[in-house]
């Protein structure tokens, strides 16, 4: 039995690695998406452009504006009192908000009354608009605040406190919150979900569509040793992605990694077991590898997007929250999290660990049976 | 260039589509999941954030800050808790987000003039969301802060209105920030990709690796009705798929559609005849599915995912990736799609990006008959 699983692995791995271009992708494609989900993936928001129309332009008018243009969330796109240039820098989508000074607002100000300031916000990126909204609100917030100093310093000659509430805020597991040492780590598991997904599953139908399938069912070998053999290589690829994207992260991003490796590998194992399952599940109900692709598409999609890669599961409705328990893509990724930024152990991740192995033992189960069928 | 060849390729491809009904089902039925999936389930709003508090002040001070929390529709109570352990141990579980700890001198050194301290502790693992948090937290400790100051002030004497400064904020174009509202238009785009990549990228290499390519190089047709020809029923496919992303963005979800129909199916026209040509010159160079696949994938459906600013804004990006980004198609088209659908704005305002659009359809359309010619001699 081994030698029969030992030649068709050869005959795999050589299928595999003969063109020099899918070298290239196996090896490539894992880095271009550490850079990718390195560099580009960012929600949080700095930089955006604000037109100023400050009709007021007193040294009052003019703190505020530098109390926006200071706080590294925004920058001065153009200043005018023109409303049409104005709204035309929103209109292109140069600007993200308008901030309005009507004239008399240091007047207001020092009469002390409440003095009235507009704020126009681009809206058509909620995220970013709520961001502004939010930063605007602080801004103006300390504007206040030091208004409310400055006005009693001059009515009872006495300085008050400078802040009452001293909030210390501390981020664990990622100091500086960098939005890559939560992105990177979670690639591995995407890229070895659809490397044994989406190749496993054309491997086999590739054979069946050019007809070749035919010639290894009449030698001797048997179903499970095919299925061996289809699927180590891309084990294989799988645990270099791994690798790979470790030393991508670790060595290029400078993501830390404070728990166990071994972990990580034994995790990453029982996933194995469903992306196989269902690798091979696509397999016996695909003729040809257009179908295969876009079977494994439809699985692997809703998989990524409701696993918390990148869209958290608490933002979910109730009922698709519930739905993600049975993704196997959602328990790994708290696996990997746990292991690279908390430095958690077995004894903090084993329901995951049972997750994936239950799920995994299930659906592989399942299609090794089915395929067993289809070959007979 | 002889239009009946080029019919009868459409019409051979066509029947390749309908004998694979599976196929032609899923090509409708994804982008539908992903509208469904985006409209329904998806949204990077942090909102209800749980959060756990240990108010070892225990006074009416410390309460009124606790409440101002539960207050906003930021954040939302967990749990009360007496010691650090249980929070940490709640952030371990991934229970809480935010575990907020009030100094046991909270209300004295605010009567005596003094900061009172507070902590927030953050689960930092993701970064962006923990970000949000801070700001928030940022937000209700500032609050509180001109709440005090202003009551001192006025039991001092000092007459002052609430607010000093009233900051009347109005958002334009998407007035109850809704995420679908921007994220569905722009899906569209990303559908596009993924039709690319997963229907043409394999339609050409599928020919060499059957053994059919040679069959059809001997007949009169020509690279490029044969190209043009295979783009036909894909073409078809794709206008189905926005016609239908249009018609379930306003009639699922009620996304807005302020400007011109037709202009929007014009430009969609024009995307798809270009990622579609990418997806065919990629099957012409890679002459094998499996190479062809993964090729497609990570240059049509990854960038028009990630890079277009279809949900991560560009210019958030390092400046090297804004870089990269300029040549990714997807880009101009999310731009225009979101104009054409938010702003209401029409080519006057964004001719360039249609112009760039349509140079690139011309441009890889070329290029992938100047392949498949230079393959076959």
């Amino acid at each position: 039995m081994w030698e029969r699983i030992l030649h068709m692995l050869r005959k795999e791995f050589a299928q595999v690695f003969r063109d020099p271009r899918m070298r290239m992708v196996i090896f490539g494609v894992p880095v271009i998406q550490c850079l990718i989900f390195g560099y580009a993936v960012t929600m949080d928001v700095r930089h955006i452009g604000l037109v100023v129309m400050d009709l007021d332009n007193t040294p009052r008018s003019r703190d505020l504006v530098a109390g926006f243009l200071g706080s590294n969330y925004f920058d001065a796109l153009r200043r005018t009192h023109d409303e049409r240039e104005a709204r035309g820098e929103v209109d292109a989508g140069r600007a993200g908000a308008i901030l309005r000074i009507e004239a008399g607002f240091a007047r207001e100000l020092d009469a002390g009354r409440t003095a009235p300031v507009q704020l126009l916000v681009d809206g058509s990126d909620s995220n970013t608009a709520r961001l502004v909204l939010n930063y605007s609100q602080q801004v103006v917030g300390t504007f206040g605040r030091a208004t409310l100093e400055a006005r009693q310093l001059a009515l009872t000659g006495r300085r008050p406190p400078p802040a009452l509430v001293e909030l210390e805020a501390r981020a664990w597991f990622n100091e500086n919150l960098e939005s890559r040492n939560y992105f990177v780590p979670g690639i591995m598991a995407i890229l070895v979900m659809l490397v044994t997904l989406m190749l496993t599953g054309m491997a086999v139908v590739r054979e069946k569509e050019i007809g070749t399938i035919e010639q290894i069912m009449v030698t001797p070998i048997r179903p499970i040793e095919f299925i061996l053999g289809k699927c180590a290589p891309f084990v294989v690829i799988g645990f270099i992605d791994v690798a790979l994207v470790t030393l991508v992260g670790v060595g290029w991003f400078d993501v830390p990694i404070r728990g166990s490796f071994l972990v990580l590998l034994g995790g990453m194992g029982l996933f194995l077991l469903s992306t196989l399952g269902i690798g091979l599940f696509i397999s016996t109900v695909s003729q040809t590898q257009q179908q295969a692709m876009m079977t494994t598409f439809f699985f692997f999609f809703p998989a990524m997007l409701l696993s918390g890669f990148i869209y958290p599961i608490a933002n979910m409705p109730e009922p698709v929250q519930w739905l993600t328990i049975v993704n196997p893509l959602r328990h790994v990724l708290i696996i990997i999290r746990g292991v690279f930024l908390k430095g958690v152990g077995v004894d903090t991740l084993w329901p995951q660990m049972l997750a994936l192995a239950l799920i995994g033992s299930a659906v592989l189960g399942f299609a090794v049976s089915r395929f067993r069928k289809t070959l007979a | 260039m002889n239009l009946r060849r080029l019919w009868a390729v459409a019409r051979k491809e066509a029947i390749h589509i309908r004998r694979d009904p599976r196929s032609l089902i899923l090509a409708i039925g994804i982008p539908m999941l992903m509208i469904v999936l985006f409209g329904y389930a998806l949204t990077l709003d942090v909102d209800r954030v749980p959060f756990a508090v240990w108010d070892q002040s225990g006074t009416p001070q410390s309460r009124d800050l606790v409440a101002r929390f539960t207050a906003s529709r930021y954040f939302s109570l967990h749990a009360a808790v007496d010691n650090p352990e249980a929070i940490e141990r709640a952030i371990d579980r991934r229970e809480i987000l935010l575990g907020v700890v009030i100094d046991s001198r909270f209300a004295e050194d605010i009567e005596a003039g003094r900061p009172g301290r507070v902590q927030a502790m953050v689960d930092g693992s993701d970064g962006n969301t923990a970000a949000i948090v801070l700001g928030y937290t940022g937000a209700v400790a500032q609050a509180h802060d001109r709440a005090i100051a202003l009551e001192q002030a006025r039991r001092r004497g000092v007459d002052v209105p609430d607010t000093p400064v009233d900051l009347r904020a109005r958002v334009w174009f998407n007035a109850d920030l809704e995420s679908k509202n921007f994220i569905i238009p722009g899906l569209i785009a990303v559908i596009m990709g993924l039709i690319a990549a997963l229907l043409t990228s394999l339609t050409v290499a599928r020919e060499w690796e059957r053994g059919t390519m040679e069959q059809l190089i001997s007949t009169p047709v020509r690279p490029a009705e044969l190209i043009l020809g295979k783009l036909v029923p894909y073409f078809v496919i794709g206008m189905v798929d926005v016609l239908v992303a249009v018609g379930m963005a306003v009639y699922v979800f009620d996304v807005p559609l302020r400007g011109s129909v037709t202009l929007l199916l014009a430009m969609a026209a024009l995307f798809i005849v270009g990622t579609l040509s990418q997806g065919i010159l990629i099957s012409t160079l890679a002459r094998a599915q499996l190479l062809a696949s993964q090729l497609a994938m990570v240059s049509t459906f990854l960038p028009a995912f990630l890079l277009s600013g279809f949900m991560f804004s560009i210019a958030n990006m390092p400046a090297p990736v804004q870089v990269v980004t300029h040549i990714v198609p997807a880009r101009y088209f999310v731009s225009l799609v979101k104009g054409i659908y938010l702003r209401g704005v029409g080519l006057e305002t964004m001719w360039f990006d249609a112009l760039l659009l349509a140079a690139f359809a011309a441009i890889v359309a070329g290029l992938a008959i100047v392949k498949f010619k230079k393959r076959l001699a």
